[in-house]
């Protein structure tokens, strides 16, 4: 296999994430910091609102990382800044995040090294996202 | 008043050891909306070559953040956790976490800087299996605003 003539389908992945989201992911990951559950803490630390964690974020990231991969342990190295916040309204639709990949190269072990964009609305709310995955 | 950087290369005690079950795995995978078989069914997972359910990926800071816990609340770093804004996340993966791995964390601070009233800290998390195995390092750089 020529690691050159590789390719790999990256269609961009839509999540939708909301208040009750972002109760789930507290829940899950042991998270309780206030300002992604209380409008009221939120505001008084000079946040828009209510902001998604970060980690949930990445996360969905991971999601599109391991379809793309087609491996679900496919992610040999991630890493994101966390540039600005998602801001959840307590709406029924709540935050749209947008993920994109683009391939930068393959490794000479045959991992693909992909550069990431997630965005909300027209912020982008990860800087220096890249990532590693071993496809199946 | 800066950290002291002195703490530059301090590791803190392993953590209590954390025993990753089927269950817990399955309520993570629901809160990120992932439904992967081999997070969710035993045998689907049997059959890519691994021993029970495995975990998504960014599970693993569920183990990093107890290690990170106990920078934080060390009274000698003098870390206010109200002005803590997390800056970048990286893991870097051996393997996958998977159901009955019992896991430990050692987090080490491995670079503090000042920067325009702010302070940076980067701290590794080693996240090992019973034996010494390394499963996951995850990085975490914590930026401490300025008040």
């Amino acid at each position: 296999m020529e690691p050159a003539e590789r390719t790999l389908d990256l269609p961009d992945r839509t999540f939708r994430v909301t208040r009750l989201d972002l109760v789930k992911y507290a829940g899950a990951s042991g998270d309780f910091n206030p300002i992604h559950w209380n409008d009221r803490f939120a505001a008084a630390v000079g946040l828009p609102g209510v902001i998604a964690h970060g980690l949930l974020t990445m996360a969905l990231v991971g999601r599109a990382l391991t379809e793309w991969a087609g491996n679900p342990a496919g992610i040999v190295d991630f890493n994101v800044r966390f540039a600005r916040p998602v801001a959840v309204p307590d709406t029924d639709e709540g935050a749209e995040l947008v993920v994109r990949a683009a391939l930068r190269q393959w490794t000479d072990e045959g991992y693909a090294v992909l550069d990431l964009t997630a965005t909300c609305g027209t912020d982008k709310v990860l800087s220096q996202a890249r990532a590693t995955v071993r496809p199946s | 008043m800066p950290l002291d950087a002195s703490f530059a290369g301090h590791s803190y005690p392993p953590t209590v050891p954390y025993r990753v079950g089927r269950e817990k795995i399955r309520e993570f995978c629901e809160a990120i909306g992932a439904s992967d078989e081999a997070c969710l069914d035993p045998e689907a997972a049997r059959k890519l070559g691994y021993p029970d359910v495995i975990a998504p990926p960014t599970f693993a800071i569920v183990l990093t953040n107890s290690g990170v816990r106990l920078l934080v609340e060390d009274p000698d770093l003098g870390l206010d956790f109200s002005r803590v804004v997390h800056g970048d996340q990286r893991f870097a993966y051996h393997r996958p976490i998977h159901a009955g791995d019992v896991l430990v964390c050692v987090s080490t601070i491995e670079e503090i800087t000042s920067r325009g009233g702010h302070d940076f800290l980067v701290v590794r998390s080693d996240v090992t299996a019973e034996g010494g195995e390394l499963v996951v390092t995850g990085w975490s750089r914590l930026v401490v605003r300025g008040e």
